[in-house]
């Protein structure tokens, strides 16, 4: 008799009031016992509805029966024949908007917590498991895969599986794309992140960091050096500004440059060689989970006052639920409805202020979302001296500014074949936020896989 | 991981490094910059490209010691090893077409302004060159710029070599004189750069500056260098490093380039002490 309880179990989390004083992790995991309980809770309807809520398609009730059976390992070996990276997924996917919003058991009540199974799952084999990857037989076929982000891992782990030779080159100094850099330590340990890397090196992948593709080598001289097929899952990595006066006030930062000196950077860290400013009232610009981890970042680098401010409502807010959730435990304050239209600057030409005003939801616009309008006289200043622009990014022009033939759309992503995720140029695949533009890492794991499809395919045919 | 071959000093605070990276080499051109980190869990520093050989695959870097990456930087020696080295980042200087061109270099800046000296020089433009330095000891490149260059004015704050004031007096003076350069590029601290504009816009004589703000990637992705150039925002790590001189807002770049002044100074403190400890006990 499956367990008919309305609610999930929940997930075990630091206190509010402990965590937002370190950069621990929140989300602490099921127990073997919630996990037991919890994956009762799962129906094993026959159409599977979960499963086409899910971008790489996991065999969910598959996996989930495996828990109830106590057989962890064997779970795994489901979640891993079709996710590369089930230890990050369980962390970091939107599961409310995807897999969970299909379960049956959501119509009434909560859906089964199929994303902490799946983090449990993960975390009991890499605590657990003593086998070492197997290595597969070689084929002689060179791949290369500019980015080790999601995507880029991604595809790299399934070619690598089936025989291929591939090098995967990164810009920074370290892999993880933004699963490192932007991903705040505290939503996702970078030791697992660097457990999954270091299974893929274990296959034979081989990983080539500080080198930038478009600047060090070109896409040309990839063939040149003999690689038949090249993947590039460069991200969206250039950040947005609103282009409202005081932007370059000092003070001032981008998601990314907060996140990338908190966490890439680690000046989290007493210590730390990299400066990053300890600030004491932020305003977070942005509605979304970088906004979220940018917002906590603040908190824990000691800000007393810190504000979401976004120009919609909280419920067009693009972030995971929990994300939010979270962010309003630690104190963070949320001025919905809320648009800055200058930054203001003292006679150092540091951040002092900002002017916002205020919004209301009409109709609904092009990403059928309520479109929000101003407010006639509702400015007012906000006292800050810190204020982080999370507004998305758009990909990075390096590549498409140097290589002949591949076609980009207005936004500057790469176009490609929905199916192959291949480019306008033979032997050449994209996928992730280069061909998206900023999205979830599930998504740019799914364009992986797809393309590592496609490139066996061709490389099997040629 | 990126083998220093060689080390030279050229005077108490610049050093210059020869860096085994060949595919750099392969690609640097004058104008562009890299990336290093000395150590792992170092900073990320950019440094301009002095040199490069891309038979031998080296890249030469000149540092001043500003703070507490260059101090640990120039406790390296060759043989040893740096954790990163990412490049070549920017855009090349554009040198094409120009037939009279006046470089000017202050300081640690001549790093950058000689390689691009040296390549107006080789596609046959006729180069005079303004170096200024604060003071006699702190000349450097001073005979590799005689090289290459057609005309050549040394100047130091102090007068104790060359010619005693600031470059602008000469730039000034040559250009009044009548030199009718197509183009003045100015590479030196952003104070220097700034004047170096004041004093060639009366005359409309177009002027590249080399910005070196703060970034930590390089590749367009923090927006940490970014400068307001004509109005609009624009990031030196991809847009540039050069820009039109008379466009760009100095005063901001100052105020941008010193934010993290107090953190910069204690790290560099504390990293000296540290050296301090390890040479006494050597």
């Amino acid at each position: 008799m499956p367990n008919m309880s309305l609610k999930k179990n929940e997930m075990p989390v630091q206190d509010p009031q402990v965590r937002r004083g370190n950069f621990d992790e929140v989300a602490l995991g099921y127990t073997l016992e919630q996990a037991l309980d919890e994956a009762e809770r799962c129906l094993h309807c026959k159409n599977k509805p979960c499963v086409s809520g899910c971008p790489v398609a996991i065999d969910i009730p598959g996996f989930i029966g495996k828990v109830k059976e106590k057989d962890f390992e064997g779970a795994y070996q489901i979640l891993s024949k079709d996710s590369s990276l089930p230890a990050v997924c369980g962390r970091v996917c939107p599961q409310e908007t995807q897999c969970e919003s299909k379960c049956v058991r959501g119509i009434k009540g909560e859906p089964v917590g199929i994303g902490r199974l799946e983090r449990f799952v993960a975390d009991y084999h890499m605590a657990h498991s003593t086998e070492p990857p197997v290595k597969p037989a070689p084929n002689g076929h060179k791949v290369a895969v500019v980015g080790a982000g999601p995507a880029g891992l991604t595809c790299a782990g399934d070619l690598a599986k089936a025989g291929y030779d591939v090098t995967i080159f990164e810009a920074l100094h370290l892999a993880g794309g933004v699963l490192v850099y932007g991903i705040p330590q505290f939503r996702l340990p970078k030791e697992i992140v660097q457990k999954e890397i270091d299974n893929l090196k274990a296959i034979g992948v081989t990983l080539d960091t500080d080198v930038v593709i478009g600047r060090t080598l070109t896409v040309d001289e990839l063939f040149e050096q003999g690689f038949e097929a090249i993947f590039i899952g460069s991200g969206a990595g250039l950040p947005r500004f609103m282009n409202i006066p005081g932007e370059n006030l000092k003070g001032v930062y981008s998601a990314n440059e907060f996140l990338t000196r908190t966490n890439l950077m680690k000046a989290y860290r007493e210590g730390s060689d990299t400066p990053i400013m300890h600030a004491q009232k932020v305003a977070v610009v942005g509605g979304g989970n970088v906004a979220m981890d940018a917002a906590r970042c603040a908190k824990r680098l000691g800000a007393k006052d810190v504000y979401i401010v976004y120009r919609r409502s909280e419920k067009e807010m693009p972030a995971r639920i929990e994300e939010v959730h979270h962010a309003k435990e630690e104190g963070i304050e949320f001025h919905v409805l809320t648009n800055p239209t200058a930054i203001l600057g003292d006679d150092n030409r540091m951040v002092k202020g900002m002017t916002c005003v205020q919004m209301e939801l009409g109709e609904p616009d092009a990403s059928g979302r309520r479109r929000p309008i101003v407010k006639e006289g509702s400015e007012f200043e906000l006292d800050v001296d810190c204020v982080i622009m999370a507004l998305g990014t758009s990909p990075n022009p390096l590549i498409r500014n140097t290589t002949k033939g591949l076609e980009t759309n207005k936004h500057g992503c790469f176009v490609v074949n929905e199916e192959t995720c291949q480019t306008s140029r033979e032997g050449v695949y994209a996928g992730g936020d280069a061909v998206t533009g900023a999205a979830t890492v599930i998504l740019a794991m799914g364009a992986g896989k797809q393309a590592a499809k496609a490139i066996d395919q061709y490389l099997k045919n040629k | 991981m990126f083998k220093i071959l060689k080390k030279q000093v050229l005077n108490p605070t610049v050093t210059r490094m020869e860096i085994e990276a060949p595919l750099v080499a392969r690609k640097a051109e004058p104008g562009q910059f890299i990336i290093l980190r000395v150590d792992e869990d170092g900073e990320r520093i950019p440094l301009t490209i002095a040199d490069f050989d891309r038979e031998a695959g080296t890249v030469s870097i000149i540092f001043q010691i500003v703070g507490a990456t260059t101090e640990k930087l120039n406790h390296k020696n060759p043989g040893d090893y740096l954790q990163d080295f990412v490049g070549p980042l920017g855009r090349a200087t554009e040198t094409e077409g120009l037939k009279k061109v006046a470089v000017v270099g202050g300081g640690v800046g001549c790093a950058i302004a000689y390689p691009v000296a040296k390549k107006l020089h080789e596609e046959g433009a006729e180069v005079h060159s303004i170096v200024g330095f604060r003071t006699k000891d702190l000349v450097i490149l001073e005979d590799e710029f005689r090289a290459v260059s057609d005309k050549m004015i040394m100047m130091t704050d102090d007068g104790s070599y060359g010619e005693k004031g600031v470059v602008t007096a000469p730039l000034k003076a040559l250009i009044e004189a009548g030199e009718n350069y197509d183009e003045v590029i100015a590479i030196g601290p952003v104070i220097m750069m700034k004047f170096v504009c004041a004093t060639t816009k009366p005359f409309g004589v177009k002027t590249i500056v080399s910005m070196n703000p703060i970034m930590i990637d390089g590749t367009g992705m923090c927006g940490g260098c970014r400068l307001t150039v004509g109005g609009e925002t624009k990031f030196a790590c991809v847009d540039g490093p050069d820009f039109d001189g008379h466009l760009v807002d100095f005063d901001e770049a100052m105020s941008r380039g010193a934010m993290y002044k107090e953190f910069e100074r204690h790290q560099y403190e504390e990293t000296c002490n540290l050296f301090k400890g390890v040479d006494k006990n050597a």
